[in-house]
């Protein structure tokens, strides 16, 4: 059955080039723990995008609950935590999750810089990668601010204090995240919201993509 | 560069055909045993993210995840921190030289040079070697800046008064208590208030009242003697200034909110 639907799918969009180019491929030993168990660094990268796919999913439930106003974020939070089916394990896995991907993440860079990875023909992938890095630092920010609580507010003003400082731009940059040049307040809470659920997410899947893509047209570095 | 006329293209595709075959050689030509990606080295890759995610849903389930009181944008006296990953550029900001008329040198230079290499490194690391021990230079760098993490994150979490941030955070319950009790009264007239609250909620000079468990004959003492904690006065004595009457009325009232 599922052949059959294969290869009527197959027959009018030749898909399986697209197969080929995605799954059909010969994993080489030296990064294969199966057959040398230092090998298991090569897992950090995999394991970074497997906590980005809990993260997404665990964010998309989070947000059927979540409220980004100031009278109601840190409300809806409180209730997600105390009263909602699970609303606690689903929101313990996007909070440690946060940590999890920013340790893997780290590790897979220190990983790919120990084995003299990034270098010729694949300095763009590595460039592609630290924006990658840039990027969830960026989510980190921005989502440590969404529970409204004190510490969310309170290291945020921080943040945009350490942002404002930035030469030539950096009142700019403040009122783009803050929505003020003053307030820290409900302007700021959507803002971040957007940025944190929209923006960022978009750059990071954008950047996955390239990230991959060039993973698979030019293969994995050969062994040390 | 080669662009356009006299390109050749593979087939009718935009793929250009190279003399040289670009496609990286196939790893059956890398020494040792290969393994096909699917299904074969997937499934072992799903044993590993299997392990792994029992190690995160146990971490979820035995902390859960913090979450303060509201943002109260008043309260000044809050000490604010990041995320644990920030803690490096936070502490860094601490120090003479990155702060004040310096600030700029630990808010915005340190932090962008350090990205900024990472984002050249190529570049800069040119070298055919790619063994971490023969190229030392490179080496060296990452693990001193390595080690400088480390360290400015060991220095902030060392140097913070987590006690203090833990009770300047929590989540204080409401009191439910009756305005018409005449404890309550004497509660507003007297210096209590002026401390511990119109809520009993507490203020950054005195402890929230609910929940201290305290009895009557306990609150009695300590508003005429006052709380001394560790050898020091933590609340005067004498605070208290009336009847013995309205202190036995005092206390039987304090008594319903610290009993919450």
């Amino acid at each position: 059955m599922l052949n059959k639907i294969y290869d009527w799918v197959d027959e009018r969009l030749d898909i399986t080039p697209i197969w080929r180019d995605i799954a059909d491929h010969e994993v080489p030993e030296h990064v294969n723990p199966a057959h040398h168990f230092s090998a298991f660094i090569y897992c950090f990268g995999g394991l970074t995008f497997f906590i980005t796919v809990i993260q997404i999913l665990s964010g998309m439930f989070l947000t059927m609950y979540y409220t980004p106003d100031i009278e109601n974020a840190w409300r809806s939070v409180y209730y997600l935590q105390n009263e909602v089916a699970f609303g606690e394990i689903v929101r313990g896995m996007h909070h440690w999750g946060a940590s999890l991907v920013i340790v893997m993440m780290f590790l897979h860079t220190l990983r790919v810089f120990f084995t003299g990875s990034y270098k010729k023909p694949r300095e763009l992938n590595w460039m592609v990668g630290v924006m990658i890095f840039v990027v969830m630092l960026g989510l980190g920010f921005t989502g440590y601010l969404l529970p409204w609580d004190m510490k969310a507010l309170f290291a945020t003003k921080v943040g945009i204090e350490i942002a404002a400082s930035v030469p030539f731009i950096g009142e700019w940059i403040k009122i783009l995240l803050a929505g003020d040049s003053t307030i820290l307040g409900a302007q700021t809470l959507t803002r971040f919201f957007a940025i944190h659920v929209f923006f960022l997410p978009a750059a990071l899947l954008g950047l996955l993509a390239a990230h991959f893509i060039m993973i698979r047209r030019q293969g994995i570095s050969g062994p040390l | 560069m080669h662009r356009g006329k006299g390109m050749k293209f593979v087939g009718d595709s935009r793929i250009r055909s190279y003399e040289k075959n670009r496609i990286p050689k196939d790893y059956s030509e890398y020494p040792g045993k290969t393994e096909a990606f699917w299904p074969n080295f997937l499934l072992k890759e799903w044993i590993i993210g299997a392990v792994f995610l029992v190690g995160y849903l146990i971490l979820t389930a035995a902390h859960p995840s913090p979450l303060e009181r509201q943002a109260d944008p008043t309260d000044t006296g809050y000490i604010p921190l990041p995320d644990w990953y920030f803690l490096q550029m936070y502490q860094l900001l601490k120090y003479e030289f990155a702060s004040g008329p310096w600030n700029i040198v630990g808010a915005i230079i340190m932090p962008g040079l350090a990205i900024g290499a990472l984002l050249l490194v190529p570049f800069m690391d040119t070298s055919k070697e790619r063994r971490p021990f023969k190229r030392p230079l490179p080496t060296a760098f990452m693990l001193l800046t390595l080690f400088a993490m480390i360290y400015l994150t060991w220095e902030s979490v060392a140097n913070h008064d987590w006690e203090a941030a833990k009770a300047q955070g929590e989540i204080v319950e409401e009191a439910e208590f009756d305005t018409s009790d005449p404890g309550y009264e004497i509660y507003m007239g007297q210096s209590c208030v002026t401390c511990h609250g119109e809520n009993f909620e507490g203020t950054p000079a005195g402890v929230p009242l609910t929940g201290t468990g305290h009895t009557p004959e306990e609150i009695a003492d300590i508003a005429v003697n006052g709380v001394v904690k560790d050898g020091q006065q933590t609340m005067p004595a004498d605070a208290f200034s009336g009847s013995e009457e309205e202190l036995q009325q005092l206390a039987e009232f304090l008594s319903t909110v610290t009993q919450q």
